[in-house]
């Protein structure tokens, strides 16, 4: 600091003016979670932001090496608990890839549908959380009913709101009752778009949440590439990125949607793209529910998914077979795959490194939200104190994820 | 090359990549390895850089996805780090590893990719590894004055330290790990597919045969003596001393009572509870008027 020269404010007069350095979090409502930054400011404008993440870190990732393939899954549900079956996805599809078990085709369906649902679920809270960052209270609550309905739906499916645990390597865990298909058609044909359009009619082009989002935190193209994004971040920087689309799983090359990209690469453009996408989701869902064939929904192979309840009675093979499942779990191939998927918040995968036994040698998880986190610094430099929050809410961030 | 049954991902065709890649990067390659479907290149540790490099400018492999860092504690070198790489335009992944131990730097990328910061900040907080030339070297996600690398698998499941609020001093405070159960740990493997514990009798079949195997076919052979072998020619059953009446009654299990024995008058202004069989009488409903 020795070459620069003090400069004296001719307003302050014999005050000295310097930066302020203030705490925002661990507990703070527009923080979504447990997230400190420690913000340099220059009266209100930022001029450094450092995250101090890790304060909900749980050690998931070692926890699964202590676990079978087949208990390590609802840790995968409680990462990102805004959208728990995304997650485990990633996981589903690397064991799937270790052990190369082919998946029956209404199970694949049932995952998209449902991975879909999640989205939508997943992008109501953090379109309702962002909206009430920057001061709207209304949308948020109403598309909190969206998300409840998708939670019944999730329930009726798995029995469980949350932490569905429902996919399973080899397909999914139970079969669904055919009302719940026709409910979620119903709900996607008219409650959805209903209300998500009365609240998005709200938002949209309202003069004050424009004025709070367009052009905050403009990242380029190759800024974006740079920092690692993906998901709706990468999308609204105007690369059509979307593994669902690049990179196929299951059933979503047969699916016919959009890749919704920005134009401006702000705040506002990843609002827009996140609500392009329930609507895409939508779409999905229904040509889902249209092609949905029946069938098994968990693998043949009776060395990874345990076999009926009904079979058990009867057969000796199937009980030994259910018991070794349920106690030793199976074995995975030595080997090592890194699987993503386009979960809502974007890349997630997994780096699965099996070793032969029944329990993962390493499982690194790569959360979304740790690089989009890691730009915050860049993104906010030069904008105001209250523009932190529209940040932070559009780069959609779950700290069970974040910090794992 | 097995039949693809499974529905991952698919991304390119992983043909003749390694080989195009093996080449270009020459030298600074160690060994190669294809997979599952996956492609991964161990490199020379102090040429990661070079060879990111060089796969992100000429092979467009445009992002660092992710950077792993991987514990085996029976090599040499005990820690490898896994960088992810994707390529947008070409629509593809590759893993590049790099070897290291706890006190070699492995050369940052940070360089490169300004995304790698953190990321290596992770792999240092987790195992250890400490990255020559990454400014910003902290810990990230383990707690403030963390002590240890917990993903090491040599660093126990549950910890050293746990931590509550204490009432006491008014604060969070920090102590060594209490279970008031032992972490339990199940090994459900088969014991014929490797299980490592010992199955009990098991560690009997390692004993080897003796020459001369002991008999029992007389009581002089079993080898006890000669005091035992007078008592194991005795008369064993000699009556059993429960038969004989001592005239005196067994103490059994006292008499049964009609009524609960009476407790004490309970204090205060709440009224008794009263038994669900004794009949109401005149004076009990007049107190209620």
């Amino acid at each position: 600091m020795s070459g620069l020269v003090k400069e004296t404010s001719p307003t302050t007069g014999e005050y000295e003016i310097t930066n302020y350095t203030i705490n925002f979090g661990p507990q703070h409502p527009a923080a979504h979670g447990v997230l400190r930054m420690v913000m340099e400011l220059d009266g209100e404008i930022i001029e450094r932001i450092d995250p101090h993440v890790g304060l909900l870190h749980r050690g998931t990732e070692k926890l699964i090496e202590y676990k079978t393939y087949l208990q390590a899954l609802p840790y995968f549900d409680r990462l990102d608990y805004c959208s728990p079956l995304a997650q485990e996805y990633s996981y589903v599809l690397a064991i799937e890839k270790l052990l190369n078990v082919k998946v029956p085709e209404r199970a694949q369906y049932l995952r998209v549908l449902f991975t879909e649902l999640t989205r939508i679920c997943n992008h109501m809270l953090n379109i309702g959380a962002h909206v009430m960052d920057v001061g709207a209270m209304t949308p948020n609550l109403w598309v909190f009913e969206l998300r409840e309905d998708c939670m019944n739906f999730f329930e009726r499916a798995s029995g469980a709101r949350m932490h569905a645990a429902w996919f399973r390597p080899g397909g999914v865990h139970q079969d669904v009752p055919l009302k719940l298909l026709t409910d979620i058609g119903d709900w996607v044909d008219n409650r959805l778009p209903e209300l998500f359009g009365d609240a998005m009619s709200l938002v949209q082009d309202n003069r004050i949440f424009k004025q709070r989002n367009v052009d905050i935190a403009v990242v380029s193209k190759e800024d974006a590439v740079k920092w690692g994004f993906s998901g709706p971040m990468i999308r609204a920087a105007g690369i059509p990125w979307d593994l669902r689309k690049s990179q196929p799983y299951d059933v979503y090359d047969r699916m016919d949607f959009e890749i919704p990209v920005g134009t401006n690469s702000d705040c506002y453009d990843r609002f827009m793209v996140r609500c392009e996408e329930v609507y895409q989701s939508a779409r999905i869902i229904k040509q889902c529910l249209a092609e949905m064939p029946e069938g098994p929904i968990a693998s043949d192979n009776k060395k990874v998914s345990p076999p009926k309840r009904g079979e058990m009675k009867q057969s000796m093979e199937a009980l030994i077979h259910h018991f070794k499942l349920y106690t030793e779990g199976f074995h995975v191939p030595a080997g090592e795959v890194y699987v993503a998927t386009e979960s809502p918040k974007g890349e997630f995968g997994v780096y699965l490194v099996a070793d032969g036994t029944n329990k993962p040698y390493r499982c690194k998880i790569r959360p979304t939200a740790f690089s989009h986190l890691q730009a915050m610094d860049f993104m906010s430099k030069g904008h105001m104190l209250p523009d932190a929050t529209a940040i932070l809410g559009a780069i959609d961030v779950v700290f069970g994820e974040c910090d794992r | 090359m097995t039949t693809v049954l499974h529905s991952a991902p698919k991304f390119a065709s992983n043909d003749g990549v390694l080989e195009t890649l093996s080449t270009a990067l020459g030298s600074m390659v160690v060994s190669t390895l294809e997979a599952h479907g996956e492609i991964s290149i161990i490199v020379e540790r102090d040429s990661i850089e070079d060879a990111l490099r060089l796969l992100r400018d000429e092979h467009s492999y445009q992002q660092l996805v992710e950077i792993a860092g991987v514990d085996y504690p029976g090599r040499a070198e005990r820690f490898e780090v896994v960088y992810m790489l994707l390529s947008l335009t070409k629509n593809h992944r590759v893993m590049v590893k790099v070897s290291t131990d706890e006190d070699t730097p492995v050369p940052t990328v940070t360089t490169l990719w300004p995304v790698a910061g953190w990321l290596e900040r992770e792999v240092f907080d987790m195992y250890g590894v400490t990255f020559d030339g990454n400014t910003d070297l902290r810990r990230i996600l383990t707690d403030y004055g963390f002590e240890g690398h917990p993903f090491r698998k040599d660093f126990p499941l549950t910890g050293y330290t746990e931590l509550r609020y204490s009432e006491e001093e008014g604060r969070v405070v920090y102590e060594p790990v209490e279970l008031a159960q032992d972490f339990r740990t199940f090994d459900f493997t088969s014991p014929w597919e490797g299980a490592d514990y010992v199955l009990p009798g098991d560690e009997k079949a390692d004993v080897p045969p003796i020459d001369d195997p002991k008999v029992t076919e007389s009581p002089k052979d079993t080898g006890a003596g000669a005091k035992a072998d007078d008592k194991a020619a005795k008369k064993v059953s000699a009556g059993s001393p429960a038969e004989k009446d001592t005239g005196k009654k067994a103490a059994g299990a006292p008499e049964a009572t009609e009524d609960a024995p009476d407790r004490a008058a309970s204090k205060g202004d709440v009224e008794e509870t009263k038994g669900a069989t004794v009949p109401e009488t005149k004076s009990d409903k007049e107190d209620d008027k």
